[in-house]
């Protein structure tokens, strides 16, 4: 632009402030371009985001009725795991036995589960640190220090509600959406 | 370019008399690596780097466009086509090994290149650019071997993703939906495979092209050499071609040598085993870890498993590991002795050990279970890492008596008596 400013074209505005109609001109074309530019691109940054079929949710039906107390099954929700888990006796007793406010995610085992229902965790089999899948759910996996799941990725330990008590994770296992259909059936999304 | 005593390019032959008129292509490469660019005439081995990682990068780009021919960017096949290339495709185990241990002996030369100039003070002015965009070459490498890792869609391909692209989930607010929108998905997919696939080849072209940068920054001020005095006349310098084309020849074949044992007799010996096994979004591997040259940087991020103040411990170690890396960017600024050389800084120099053996303590750590006794080991060299950078760096400068420097590159070499052979020899060790 400061090339322009010695062509023969350049009138200085009536009021003398140095302003002349080509600089007008000069920014309101290249505001123009500049606004187009940035509409051009937004489809380009957009279609890297999740495409009509990723994003096609669907929900999962999971069958409780082969799952023994102490017993967690893994399976596919939204092509992440899900973790379903039957609490033993105990497992409750010990996740009811410490105040929930003292902890990292302050939740109690009841806000996670379903009133009547207490004994079915069901959470997302994502670690909250990274995203890795925690042990525990498969039989003789490590289920960590406090007796629930145990990522081995960074060392992210869970209680028997799945939630996070020790390691760099800062949130309890997601609980997704999820309602009973059935005594032994739920569905998932 | 660099000195005014450089070698006029003087062509003789009509032919390149005809080019030189036309496009002086030949006057620029004599300029810059040929017989018209004179350099320290005392560059030791540790100098041979920058060409290495170069003839690193040309192997990887040789080797990567022959894999691609092979290969399928599909989560349905990918696994299966990598495995075609190493069984049925002529030659094309040696392409793949090749190419992924091409990819280590490359960050090996690189960090050398990088040591090297943290010891000698090669970021110091005016090179500062050099090192900046040394550092711009060093994250596209980063970024570049991280994706290729994921193209062979094994399960350490699969949980590698999955785990660096979480490092974007653990910025507040709008941590998910850049996560998501970097994999295409809710978890890594085949969208995330294309993606990944077509970045890793355009970054390599990207990392030529910022390389040129680096070196046109570099000779506009000429390399510096190992005793960080600056060049003072025509006696201090050599001309590039023959003198370092042949010294760096001599590297590139030791180089190679060692690159041929490594593909040839221990093709695996850098790899992990599970990423022979096909990627399960199931099944996370017992234990997760980043390939070699990522260690430091993930014992970093794991450092961090208690939370400071409002900050969540997940977002403190995302940070951490970036900023230990971005921190470097500052380091002309932070290094504030004139003296640029190790060899005169007798603090400076017993403290680049230390950072260099708490460099090496990370990597382990970063390669180790993520339990005690590596979590608190790596909390400690952590805490050192940045306090070398930005006490311990800052402190020296102000209080270290540097030793004496020699008045010049020649009389360094030769002795300040300049009288012949014996002192050459003694001072040229």
């Amino acid at each position: 632009m400061a090339t322009l400013e010695n062509t023969a074209s350049g009138e200085v505005s009536a009021e003398g402030d140095g302003v002349r109609r080509r600089d007008f001109i000069n920014i309101a074309a290249v505001s123009f371009a500049g606004v187009g530019g940035v509409v051009a691109v937004l489809p380009l940054i957009n279609q890297m985001n999740p495409s009509a079929d990723v994003l096609a949710l669907s929900t999962t039906e999971v069958d409780l009725s082969g799952i023994q107390p102490g017993q967690a099954i893994k399976t596919t929700f939204r092509s992440q795991p899900l973790f379903v888990r039957q609490l033993t006796e105990t497992e409750i007793a010990e996740a009811d036995a410490i105040d929930a406010s003292g902890l990292r995610d302050p939740q109690t085992l009841g806000e996670r589960t379903v009133d009547g229902k207490t004994q079915w965790l069901i959470t997302m089999g994502v670690c909250t640190h990274l995203g890795c899948v925690p042990l525990g759910a498969g039989e003789g996996e490590n289920k960590g220090e406090y007796g629930g799941y145990f990522c081995p990725c960074h060392g992210s330990h869970y209680d028997t509600a799945g939630r996070i008590r020790k390691g760099p994770a800062p949130t309890n296992l997601e609980v997704p959406t999820y309602s009973f259909t059935s005594d032994t059936a739920i569905l998932v999304g | 370019m660099s000195f005014p005593w450089a070698n006029e390019y003087t062509p003789k032959a009509p032919l390149m008399k005809w080019i030189d008129e036309r496009l002086p292509l030949p006057r620029l490469v004599y300029n810059a690596v040929g017989g018209g660019y004179p350099v320290p005439r005392n560059l030791n081995f540790f100098w041979n780097f920058g060409v290495l990682s170069g003839l690193a990068l040309v192997i990887q780009l040789v080797t990567g466009i022959i894999m691609a021919m092979h290969y399928g960017a599909n989560d349905l096949v990918a696994f299966g086509t990598v495995e075609h290339v190493m069984r049925d495709v002529n030659s094309g185990w040696l392409m793949r090994y090749a190419h992924a241990n091409g990819a280590s002996f490359f960050f090996i030369v690189v960090y050398l290149h990088i040591f090297r100039g943290l010891y000698f003070g090669s970021y110091k002015a005016p090179r500062e650019m050099v090192w900046l965009l040394g550092l711009v070459i060093f994250l596209l490498m980063m970024a570049t071997a991280f994706m290729g890792y994921v193209l062979p869609w094994g399960q350490m391909s699969y949980w590698g993703a999955k785990v660096i692209t979480g490092l974007f989930g653990a910025i507040p607010i709008v941590g998910e939906p850049i996560q998501t929108w970097l994999l295409g998905g809710f978890a890594p997919g085949n969208a995330s495979l294309n993606r990944f696939f077509s970045l890793h080849y355009l970054l390599p072209f990207v990392i030529a092209g910022v390389i040129i940068l680096h070196i046109w920054a570099l000779h506009i001020p000429g390399s510096t050499n190992p005793t960080g005095v600056e060049v003072k006349g025509p006696q201090d310098t050599l001309p590039f071609h023959p003198y370092y084309t042949a010294k760096d020849g001599f590297g590139a074949g030791i180089f190679l040598i060692l690159f041929a044992i490594a593909v040839y007799f221990a093709p695996n010996a850098l790899g992990h085993p599970d990423n022979y096994i096909e990627a399960n979004p199931l099944s996370t591997p017992a234990h997760i870890v980043p390939e070699w040259y990522f260690w430091p940087f993930y014992a970093i991020l794991r450092a961090f498993t208690f939370d400071f103040f409002f900050i969540p411990a997940k977002l403190l170690g995302v940070l951490a590991m970036f900023a230990s890396i971005l921190l470097l960017f500052f380091l002309p600024w932070l290094d504030t002795s004139p003296v640029r050389s190790g060899r005169y800084r007798p603090m400076f120099r017993k403290f680049w050990w230390i950072l260099l053996a708490d460099i090496a303590v990370l990597g382990y750590c970063g390669g180790a279970a993520a339990e005690e006794p590596w979590v608190m080991i790596s909390q400690v060299a952590s805490a050192y890492y940045f306090a070398h950078f930005l006490i311990i760096l800052p402190l020296i400068s102000a209080f270290e008596r540097p030793d004496p420097l020699p008045g010049s590159i020649t009389e360094a070499v030769l002795g300040k008596d300049d009288h012949g052979a014996e002192t050459a020899a003694v001072a040229a060790e």
